[in-house]
């Protein structure tokens, strides 16, 4: 009696290479209505990291920035190569962010089908190479495939980062299983990056035992994107508290959590 | 001076760097980098970096983007 509760205080943090970070949801920042949208869904969502994509500059229209909406002091960037479909681009692209003062985390993307947008395996690792070599913190998105994850990291990317699902499809995880191969084989961090639909799918992941998981369309496509960051917000920290604590082992037939002894005899 | 920027031809007229061409083009964006003739170039190179006849330049920043 009288021991204070403490279990919740000593939430475990999720460290990616030379960073630690509290929340362990990672959020886009595209496809939201307004810069002022995409800024409130973000601080809601309590994300410390935020992935931005790199683009041409319009010269001829408003030269607002997605930048001037986020303050950096708050925010790790991580600055994607979505819409590179070889490593030259790729490679290009994260040159690009770091110069223009985006840091050193990069998401490395190479598209290799324009339908589902699954990721060309080959191409991404070897984009991942050059890019440690070049002095970068690689988060490769890839496929959930147990032989690729253990290759990037033995490349030395500071985590992995397998789909769940198609990008933007809101299936959800579509095999546990293999998440969890991924997560016996390789010691950093697992995030899942793509394909969660709702709260439930993104606390299911994290029930794996995934270091976290990294979002976009599932909020900002949400009919309320403010109502639905909260929702994952909560879904990602329930799901790691329930991981954590461990589950009970699923079982056919009832058991009763009342005595059996002491019953009334009629 | 004729470049192509950003997949565009367009006449510069003051341009003879890349300090020049951020001026002339009237870029403020807070984080910008550029790659000129496919070569990302450091920001401390810019003045030091001649353009000529038909360079290509690129000049990106940060947009809203997930996966």
């Amino acid at each position: 009696m009288g021991n204070t509760i403490t279990s919740t205080e000593k939430k475990s943090n999720l460290k990616i290479g030379d960073k630690t970070f509290k929340s362990r949801l990672i959020v886009g920042t595209g496809k939201y209505a307004s810069f002022d949208e995409t800024r409130m869904a973000i601080e809601i969502s309590g994300a410390e990291v935020v992935t931005v994509a790199v683009r041409r500059i319009e010269l001829d229209t408003s030269k607002d920035s997605i930048l001037n909406h986020l303050d950096p002091k708050r925010y790790t960037f991580l600055p994607n190569t979505a819409g590179c479909y070889n490593v030259k681009e790729a490679v290009m692209t994260c040159q690009l962010a770091r110069e223009a003062g985006l840091g050193n985390f990069v998401k490395v993307e190479v598209i290799g089908d324009e339908k589902t947008l699954f990721p060309d395996n080959e191409a991404t690792l070897e984009a991942s190479k050059l890019l440690v070599a070049d002095g970068f913190q690689v988060l490769p998105y890839c496929t959930d495939d147990v032989v690729l994850c253990k290759k990037l990291e033995d490349a030395g990317c500071v985590a992995v980062m397998p789909l769940a699902a198609p990008i933007g499809s809101g299936l959800g995880i579509r095999n546990p299983y293999n998440i969890k191969l991924i997560l016996e084989a390789v010691q950093v961090p697992v995030i899942i990056d793509a394909g969660v639909g709702t709260a439930s799918d993104a606390s299911r992941a994290m029930e794996l035992g995934v270091g976290g998981l990294l979002m976009n369309t599932a909020i900002a496509g949400a009919k309320d994107p403010l109502k639905m960051a909260q929702a994952m917000k909560l879904a990602v920290e329930s799901g790691r508290l329930a991981y954590e604590a461990g589950r009970i082992p699923r079982k056919l037939y009832a058991s009763a959590s009342s005595p059996l002894e002491g019953l009334i005899d009629i | 001076m004729k470049l192509i920027i950003n997949g565009k031809e367009r006449d510069m007229r003051s341009s003879r760097t890349l300090t020049e061409l951020v001026q002339e083009l009237e870029i403020t964006a807070p984080h910008f980098a550029m790659a000129l003739n496919q070569q990302v170039i450091p920001k401390s190179q810019y003045s030091d970096t001649a353009l000529k006849e038909g360079d290509k330049v690129e000049i990106v920043h940060a947009v809203g983007g997930g996966v």
